[in-house]
């Protein structure tokens, strides 16, 4: 809302205030102002001129010298190239050492050879446009009404009424009434302590009565709580006048003529939609407030066509829809030029209504935006009257007797108990209740001892809550003491589960990984650059119905893309030996269709590129396992799409339970990425770690006696897998079994084509003595003898 | 007897007073079992009883000299040698080496965790809560009805007409007080989604911090006073906050916040745009409405929330002019700032 500061004088006066400390006070009072501009500030040293006489410029064909009357001593000469002059013509002239919008400096100098003192101004070169002075021309000087004569010399600025200050002020949702002159002007006058003074319009009423032009029918009074209603004819179009057009253009409105002007007047001024229609175009004498047909047709006065439903309103003769409720008037009784009775109207029609319908139709007007906040129902008289109070005063046409008021949606004032203890106990204040009573009083409240009227206009102010805050905002926010929260005692503190991922953060953190972020929706497409199939669960996920592109428009259910996305955007960067991590959260549907909300799941991803193996991975998930307290086992898995065959393994519980995966990427999934290098990730369920992790450490006794160990080396198949071997030894049953170590592997032309050679050490120790060599032996024996017996292997001789 | 003494102990102070002397040998020969100084000893019966102890003690303290010039010489030999090996064990310690890789923690993640620990020294607990969310937590129950104008203020990503990829971390305030009852401390963190195009200072998804404290007696100046020593603790001791009234339906009354800019402490300079103040904070008295909508009873109990946009702290804190930077994980930007 763009407030002009003129305008707002007429209300009350704060004019001994400057602008920054008028905006201060009014944001401290809840009325938010964003910034404010001076107009007509870059205008300097341009006066009213008169042309006295004009030469033509011996050197040049089309420059004119003229001798102009600046109010001075003595006329000034000034050469234009203009051809629209004449003499006597009185036109804006800016002097010598004069300031034009732009940062434009006019300087004395010479026109080929002819001296000029100035400039001829156009009305572009005062910064201002046809619509604001419809008299003048674009391309050429502005030739000013003669009558100015008598300002000659006079300040341009206050011949056009340029000067005014305008104050840009974000008016929050629930305060539909500050979208008005009279809104803020109320505001003020509460936040500086001023009078505030809103006349009551007086309208001067020709004869006739209205009930011969019209009669108003509501068939939907939910939607459209009142509709006020009132006749000009003989009516005149032409420009409004000057004082009205400064108005509106500081406001930011376009003037256009003198109705539509009043409507749009009245709007800012008194935050009341209007619609004027021509009173010809209607069929039939009566006005029918009905929601639209299914597909009827609507063209609206920007000439566009709709196509309306059921749950729009519209505003209609017997015939047709002449408007779009509250949104914009129709094409077919717009207001011309040949206009001779106008039709104004002022409703109060219902905000969520509205909001649908100008959404529906992508059709947000000043109006429908208004409406769509809810407007006081008692505003709709004022507004009409001030409306033909302005038709009297411009001229614009005659006021036939009589008002149509249909209202069948009017409502009780709220009113509210008083209670100053409660409020500053609530605010942590300590306000006298005289303050309270004064603050509301200023606001519009009407107070009958105890019990407080909310005014019309306040439909936000339902209770207690509501008064604290207009006396509060009043007071000053910033006058509240600070207090440290008083009562009862919390204890602050971070779950189980999420002290368990602080700890894994510093974990992976201090295991050389930097954290990413990334985003949580894809696009689907990712899922075909991990490779998986085209039937794969995983690509069923939640999809947004209003996404902003394809990238950001499912949910992932796995975290696996965005790694790699991000692996890949460093390759690409040239940043070498990359290693991440990110606790990631995937979401998977459950029944979405049926109301239910997705699972929710973090995962922690980790992946690198430059450092390192599958190994260099396993020891990263070994490191994350350890941290848990959890045993896992790593079971070779070549089927799953994402990675290499060879090189990937899912990471099991000792109950079977998958914990993730890690491995390899599949080098067909990375080269979707443009990387040809090895790349490494792996997947592990953070609820599933955390669910399963291993119960606090306890102390036990560091071993008294030494141990003794045994190396043994096997051939076996290549296929073996060393995790099958250590199994086995490990589930012979052999007590004294403490540890068993691979250390080493050997294959070569000694144990032939498609077998290995693998040695371990076994490490025995008893808790209560030391171990005899026949001890030893014996338990080794045992353990080879499961080897054989189960896997048909034989120490190698 | 006396003069081969002598004689020993001059030839072999000599012997020892040489470069390179081999202290082993000069040893045998002196002092062996077949050494000199023990060949003189064994002719001692031949010398008279008077003589015999005057020489012993002689022939005594040229052992002592000698071994103790051999101690002294192997002492010298060791630390010559320790020294030489310690001169061919010199590095150059200008030498260029790589830091011990240690990972970045990214700087949303490191402030949020900086905000919690202050709130969480405070008294708050932290509650997570599901990002993908109905209507009804994210908008309903925090006095938003459908078609309301504030609904506007908040481009939403819809699933299904009443699932939503939640706009706000204040729906965590519904769930906390349907799941426990007053007195209630809690923040939560996490991340937020609207439909805004990603530029500099825009993305669809960012993170928030939601505060809620509900109890009996809880004031307006208990909101300001909990939120000075947040700002005092996140930005150090000289910072001011400032409330400016403001609308939010889910509180009244509602205020936003700035602190003081940390930069110039309020003088005005180009971060807070001249201004002296940032805009961080977004708080209120909780609605009654939604006290009520959780069960909790309006006249018995008042509490206060506040939100905070993660981004825009990570944003200032570490003089970062373009959010994008946060989402593409360059990792010569992480590291700089882990």
């Amino acid at each position: 809302m763009n407030l002009s500061r003129n305008w707002l004088a007429d209300f009350v006066d704060v004019s001994d205030i400057e602008n920054k400390a008028y905006c201060d006070r009014m944001t401290d009072t809840g009325s938010k102002v964003e910034g404010f501009e001076v107009l007509a500030e870059d205008i300097e040293n341009v006066v009213v001129g008169r042309i006295l006489a004009i030469a033509k410029h011996e050197n040049s064909d089309h420059l004119q010298i003229c001798s102009v009357d600046v109010g001075e001593d003595a006329p000034v000469q000034i050469v234009t190239g203009a051809q629209n002059i004449f003499e006597g013509a009185v036109i804006p002239v800016a002097k010598a050492y004069s300031k034009l919008p732009g940062g434009v400096t006019i300087k004395p100098g010479k026109l080929r050879g002819v001296e000029s003192n100035g400039m001829l101004c156009s009305i572009g070169e005062l910064g201002l446009t046809t619509h604001d002075m419809p008299t003048a021309i674009e391309d050429g000087i502005f030739i000013m009404d003669a009558s100015l004569e008598e300002k000659i010399g006079t300040d341009i600025r206050e011949v056009l009424m340029l000067s005014d200050s305008v104050v840009e002020f974000e008016i929050t949702p629930n305060r539909p009434d500050c979208l008005s002159v009279i809104g803020l002007a109320r505001e003020t006058a509460a936040s500086f302590d001023r009078a505030l003074n809103i006349p009551t319009p007086k309208v001067t009423e020709v004869g006739g009565d209205i009930a011969d032009y019209l009669k108003v029918k509501i068939d939907a009074p939910e939607l459209c709580p009142r509709y006020t209603a009132r006749v000009v004819k003989n009516v005149k179009i032409e420009p409004s006048p000057l004082w009205m057009r400064m108005r509106l253009r500081a406001a930011g409105v376009r003037p256009i003529n003198n109705i539509v002007d009043i409507t749009n007047y009245v709007m800012l001024e008194y935050g009341q939609p209007m619609h004027a229609f021509d009173y010809a175009c209607i069929d039939g004498s009566a006005i029918t407030v009905r929601t639209a047909a299914e597909g009827e047709n609507f063209k609206s006065l920007d000439d566009k066509d709709h196509v309306l439903d059921t749950g729009m309103l519209v505003i209609a003769d017997d015939k047709k829809a002449v408007a779009l409720a509250g949104v914009m008037g129709g094409a077919n009784s717009e207001i011309t030029e040949n206009t001779k009775t106008v039709v104004f109207e002022s409703a109060n029609f219902y905000g969520a209504s509205i909001r649908i319908t100008s959404r529906k139709l992508g059709m947000r007007t000043e109006s429908s935006g208004r409406f769509e906040k809810g407007l006081d129902r008692e505003n709709t008289f004022a507004a009409l009257e001030r409306a033909c109070e302005l038709v009297n005063l411009l001229g614009a046409g005659e006021v036939v007797s009589g008002i149509v008021d249909v209202y069948p949606g009017k409502k009780d004032a709220t009113v509210i108990k008083l209670e100053p203890e409660r409020i500053n106990k609530f605010l942590g204040i300590n306000a006298s209740e005289q303050f309270m009573r004064d603050t509301l009083k200023k606001l519009d409240f009407t107070l009958d001892g105890d019990m407080v009227t909310v005014p019309s206009f306040r439909e936000d102010v339902e209770g207690m809550q509501d008064l604290a805050e207009e006396v509060v905002r009043i007071y000053g926010y910033n006058e509240i003491e600070s207090t440290g929260i008083s009562g009862n005692m919390t204890q602050g503190q971070r779950s189980v589960s999420q002290n368990f991922e602080v700890g894994l953060h510093k974990l992976l953190l201090g295991i050389g990984l930097d954290e990413i972020c990334t985003f949580s929706f894809i696009s689907p497409k990712y899922y075909d650059k991990i490779c998986l199939p085209a039937d794969s669960a995983k690509r069923n996920s939640i999809v947004i119905k209003n996404p902003l592109g394809e990238d950001t428009s499912v949910m992932r259910t796995t975290a696996l893309p965005s790694i790699m996305e991000v692996l890949a955007r460093n390759a690409n960067f040239s940043n070498e030996k990359v290693g991440l991590y990110e606790i990631a959260t995937t979401y998977t549907p459950t029944d979405t269709e049926g109301g239910k909300l997705p699972d929710e799941r973090k995962v922690l991803t980790l992946g690198f590129y430059g450092r390192g193996d599958f190994f260099t991975l396993k020891q990263m998930c070994e490191t994350v396992a350890k941290y848990a307290r959890v045993k896992v086992e790593y079971v070779r898995d070549s089927e799953n799409p994402s990675y290499h065959p060879g090189r990937c393994a899912n990471i099991l519980l000792a109950d079977g339970t998958r914990l993730g995966t890690m491995g390899q990427i599949h080098p067909a999934a990375a080269a979707n990425y443009d990387m040809d290098m090895p790349v490494f990730v792996a997947e592990i369920d953070i609820p599933t770690l955390f669910a399963n992790r291993g119960a606090e450490p306890e102390y036990k006794h560091l071993p008294k006696f030494p141990a003794s160990s045994r190396d043994f080396s096997f051939v076996c198949d290549e296929a073996l897998e060393v995790g099958a071997i250590e199994k086995v030894m490990y589930h012979s049953g052999v007590k004294l079994l403490e540890d068993v170590k691979l250390v080493d592997i050997y294959r070569g032309v000694q144990v032939g084509e498609g077998k290995k050679s693998v040695t371990f050490r076994i490490i025995l120790r008893s808790a209560d003595r030391t171990l005899t060599v026949e001890e030893a032996d014996k338990a080794a024996k045992k353990i080879l003898g499961n080897m054989e017996r189960q896997l048909g292997i034989t120490i190698r001789q | 007897m006396k003069e081969m003494l002598e004689k020993i102990k001059a030839e072999a102070a000599a012997k020892l007073g040489e470069e390179n002397a081999d202290l082993e040998a000069i040893r045998v020969q002196y002092l062996g079992k077949k050494g000199e100084l023990t060949q003189v000893l064994r002719g001692m019966g031949q010398l008279s009883a008077e003589e015999r102890p005057v020489v012993g003690q002689m022939a005594n303290e040229v052992r002592a000299y000698i071994e103790n010039l051999i101690e002294e010489k192997k002492a010298s030999a060791a630390s010559a040698a320790m020294a030489k090996k310690l001169l061919d064990e010199t590095v150059d310690v200008t030498m260029p080496v790589e830091p011990i890789t240690v990972g970045s923690r990214h700087p949303l993640s490191q402030v949020q965790t900086e905000l919690e620990d202050i709130f969480i020294g405070l008294g708050f607990e932290i509650v997570e809560g599901p990002e993908v969310e109905y209507d009804y937590y994210n908008f309903q129950a925090l006095n938003i009805p459908e078609n309301h104008p504030a609904r506007d203020t908040q481009d939403t990503f819809y699933i299904t007409d009443n699932i939503l990829l939640r706009s706000q971390t204040s729906p965590m305030q519904i769930r906390a007080m349907e799941q426990k009852k007053p007195p209630l401390r809690i923040i939560s963190p996490g991340r937020v989604y609207r439909s805004d195009a990603v530029d500099a200072t825009h993305s669809p998804l960012f993170h928030q911090l939601e505060g809620l404290v509900v109890d009996k007696g809880i004031t307006m100046g208990d909101l300001k006073g909990t939120l000075e020593l947040f700002a005092k603790k996140m930005f150090g001791d000289d910072t001011k906050i400032r409330f400016r009234p403001h609308h939010f339906p889910f509180t009244e009354p509602s205020a936003e916040v700035d602190v003081s800019c940390f930069v110039c402490g309020g003088k005005g300079c180009s971060l807070c745009k001249g201004e002296g103040w940032i805009e961080i904070l977004g708080a209120g008295m909780v609605h009654p409405n939604v006290l009520r909508g959780c069960g909790i009873d309006p006249e018995v109990y008042s509490g206060f929330a506040f939100g905070l946009g993660i981004e825009r702290i990570v944003m200032r804190k570490y003089n970062i002019d373009d959010m994008r930077l946060l989402y593409e994980n360059d990792v010569r930007f992480l590291k700089q700032l882990g």
